[in-house]
């Protein structure tokens, strides 16, 4: 193998890896704030409760968020230096105002929250894990306004060789950056609403804490419902972008060969790359994928030269399960709060939310496929080819050494943090705080 | 000014900070197991820089995107250069972070073992390669327009191995005299002690440092055309005897500020001794990366200029709030009660 697709590789897993952590980051980070803040107003001791329980599952898991966060940042340069040398000007800029701005607030702020509960007044404290809240999703702004200018790059000239930023408005306002933005934020959120579900179905299962987690429950439930119905809401818009930005992509998330009127969604489909067909169509409905792309004409892949192609059956599957999991969240997370009442009596209903925990994170991931696999061949769309942006300096052996240690390492802390995470959620809120 | 000239120390200033900041929980790290006898002394020194380390570590990555933002071409050819070093920085910072966050919850004393051992090897092993790359980064790197001619041992030689002692050692007293103000009296002392022993280290490597710059580096070319510069490795040197001073009299407050300026004054005299360069070419001056020729446009700059004019002194005013809320000595009680 060479350097290039050794690279990917290595990027794939760590960005996939710091993308288990981060999306509960996400969503737990508001909800613990808003459990705080509960208990603030109220003097309610069960919200007390509530917060260190889940505030301790929520530190676990930003541990691991935090540090495989800087391997994406030293990897840049490091695996992909024609890359940093061609972007740098643009790319670099939000990536170190995302340092500076969100970052240090972050990290700051979680360490104030962490050992000043005796320290500062209630008040701060609250106002403390507001601030990582808030810090956390700013991150990912920044964040995603960078990738979002890989997608759909604006606001730049080539110059030196190199894209150089005229415009940084127009890369901050990238509607692709911010469709992304929210698209992503909100998936976080669900895995959030689904991990407060199934923990808490959990213990209702085992008929343990019956009133502290009928209350979780009942947050979870409303979170999750309205993130999922949000976050499809965004996808649907975001769909637009997508096919008005990237055609590629769009043809590939569909299997669309050739560019079509008024064309139709087939529910069954299986892709045949090698002929350029798909080998099954079926139960299609008329005009669907016009008005999921908002266009009236839909490119097909065939407009585009085999060499400027994704991967069509990675980027169509990813998207199908990603969209098809985004519905079923919908349809869970209103049957959990329609329940509610009784719902430490629907034995059913609870062992589905315990089952359902993995799946928003599954949903996040086949997410990101469809971004980075089906944006392919480019690293910066229309712009910059993925094997041109390769480091020259590294070789192959060096990249097999790091991918061994980044898969071995990064293996044996997930196993610690999901047996941290079990173990902390099965036993339970202390009685006393 | 010029921004590339504003950024250029900009870029000094964080690496200066970073330094001044984790390089006393790097400290505190490596001293860890060496300190504390049981699990209360443990407890107390993971406690003395719980609250603070992870934001100090914030730093690097502004460091990084910095050296991103305003001089990317240095930041793709430092890092793909030095990808093997860097890698190893980088999984020992990982577990590290994670040992320490996690060590609290360890019940068996196979988990306190692994923990621990991460705690002082992810410690160890960046307070050491980051005195080695700057060593080399003085030295110039062996690099053309063709690409880079190093490995991993031709890094370990003598002049980067010094700065990476003097890195390591003069971490060692920083984090010791922070530990002694935080942590439990009969504590404390043991890491005043620990101060002096390590004190000496450091300023035999501070004067090898000194004297093996000269013929190993070109850094006192720029000395030596504007003497006044001087001023600042004269600070160093002060700020290093007062330490130390400053520790012979038990004044560990005092000897914590001139620990701390010792580093920032340090970085900076390296950084003036560099300047054009970020990373000079060990083969030939025209292949080296300057701020001009490896510098983000200059709109960028002044976009980048703006942000952080505005956003680090806001960061520095809560971070020297939240230095100022957890500036007290832990009680013993304090470690009992703990749990999160």
């Amino acid at each position: 193998m060479d350097t290039v697709l050794l690279s990917r590789l290595q990027f794939a897993i760590t960005a996939g890896f710091h993308f288990i952590f981060v999306p509960l980051t996400l969503g737990l980070s508001v909800l613990v704030a808003y459990m705080e803040s509960k208990y603030f107003a109220t003097g309610d001791k069960d919200y007390l409760r509530m917060t260190k329980f889940w505030g301790r599952l929520f530190l676990i898991n930003f541990a691991l968020g935090v540090v495989t966060g800087i391997t994406l940042e030293f990897q840049f340069g490091m695996n992909w230096a024609e890359y940093s040398r061609y972007v740098g000007d643009i790319f670099g800029s939000p990536l170190a105002i995302e340092a500076t701005v969100a970052f240090f607030l972050e990290s700051t702020f979680l360490g104030v929250w962490i050992f000043g509960w005796n320290r500062i007044s209630p008040k701060l404290h609250v106002i403390s894990i507001w601030l990582v809240a808030l810090a956390t999703n700013l991150s990912a702004l920044w964040i995603l306004i960078a990738n979002g200018w890989m997608q759909h790059p604006v606001g730049y000239v080539i110059n030196n060789a190199r894209a150089e930023m005229v415009d940084f408005w127009a890369v901050v306002t990238n509607t692709y950056g911010l469709l992304k933005f929210a698209h992503t934020v909100l998936s976080g959120w669900v895995v959030a609403g689904f991990f407060i579900l199934g923990i808490s179905a959990y213990h209702l299962l085992r008929k343990s804490e019956i009133n502290f987690f009928k209350k979780s429950l009942k947050i979870g439930a409303v979170f999750a419902l309205l993130s999922s119905i949000l976050v499809a809401g965004v996808g649907h818009f975001h769909g637009h972008e997508v096919a008005h930005t990237q055609p590629t992509k769009m043809a590939a998330m569909e299997s669309l060969w050739k560019t079509t009127k008024d064309a139709p969604m087939y529910l069954l489909l299986i892709p045949d790359p090698a002929n350029e067909k798909n080998s099954v169509e079926a139960i299609g409905i008329p005009s669907m994928l016009s008005i999921l792309a908002g266009q009236k004409e839909v490119k097909g892949l065939k407009d585009f030269s085999p060499s400027e192609r994704p991967p069509v059956t990675l980027t169509f599957i990813s998207f199908r399960l990603m969209v098809g999991l985004g519905f079923l969240f919908i349809i869970i997370s209103l049957w959990a709060l329609f329940k509610f009442k009784t719902v430490e009596h629907s034995r059913t209903l609870l062992r589905i939310l315990l089952w359902s925990i993995p799946l928003p994170y599954i949903a996040a991931q086949f997410g990101w496929i469809v971004a980075e696999v089906g944006r392919q061949p480019w690293i910066v769309y229309g712009l910059l080819k993925t094997s041109d942006a390769v480091s020259k300096a590294v070789t192959p052996a060096q990249v097999v050494a790091s991918l061994i240690g980044f898969t071995i390492f990064y293996g044996a802390l997930g196993i610690i943090d999901i047996y941290l995470l079990s173990k902390y959620a099965r036993k339970g809120p202390e009685k006393e705080v | 000014m010029e921004f590339q000239i504003i950024w250029f120390i900009l870029w000094g200033l964080l690496w200066a900070v970073y330094f001044a900041l984790d390089g006393f929980d790097f400290g505190a790290g490596i001293l860890y197991p060496f300190i504390s006898k049981n699990e209360m002394d443990k407890k107390a020194v993971i406690h003395a820089i719980g609250p603070i380390w992870n934001g100090n570590e914030v730093w690097l990555i502004t460091a990084g995107g910095a050296t991103f933002a305003a001089f990317p071409t240095t930041y793709a050819y430092m890092f793909s250069y030095l990808y093997t070093p860097l890698l190893i920085i980088l999984f020992a910072l990982i577990f590290r972070g994670v040992a320490l966050e996690l060590r609290g919850k360890a019940t068996t004393d196979m988990q306190k073992k692994f923990w621990d051992f991460w705690i002082f090897t992810g410690s160890f092993i960046p307070a050491l390669l980051f005195g080695v790359a700057f060593g080399n980064i003085f030295m110039g790197l062996k690099f053309d327009d063709s690409g880079y001619y190093g490995t991993l041992l031709s890094l370990l030689n003598p002049y980067g191995l010094v700065v990476g002692l003097l890195f390591l050692f003069t971490f060692i007293v920083h984090g010791s005299l922070w530990i002694s103000l935080r942590v439990p009296d009969a504590l404390a002392e043991k890491g005043m002690r620990k101060a002096k022993k390590f004190w000496y280290l450091q300023a035999v490597c501070a004067v090898l440092f000194l004297i093996l710059t000269a013929p190993f580096t070109n850094l006192y070319d720029n000395f030596i055309k504007i003497p006044i510069w001087f001023v600042v490795p004269a600070i160093a040197v002060a700020c290093l005897l007062f330490t130390g001073f400053c520790i012979k009299k038990n004044k560990n407050g005092k000897a914590f500020v001139f620990s701390a300026l010792f580093v920032i004054s340090l970085v900076f005299s390296g950084i003036i001794g560099l300047y054009p360069n970020l990373i000079p070419s060990a083969i030939d001056p025209k292949y080296s990366l300057t701020i001009f020729n490896s510098s983000s446009s200059p709109y960028t700059l002044k976009i980048m200029t703006i942000v952080v004019a505005i956003f680090v002194p806001i960061v520095l005013l809560y971070q020297a709030w939240t230095y100022k809320t957890f500036m007290y000595k832990i009680t013993e009680k304090e470690l009992k009660e703990e749990s999160y």
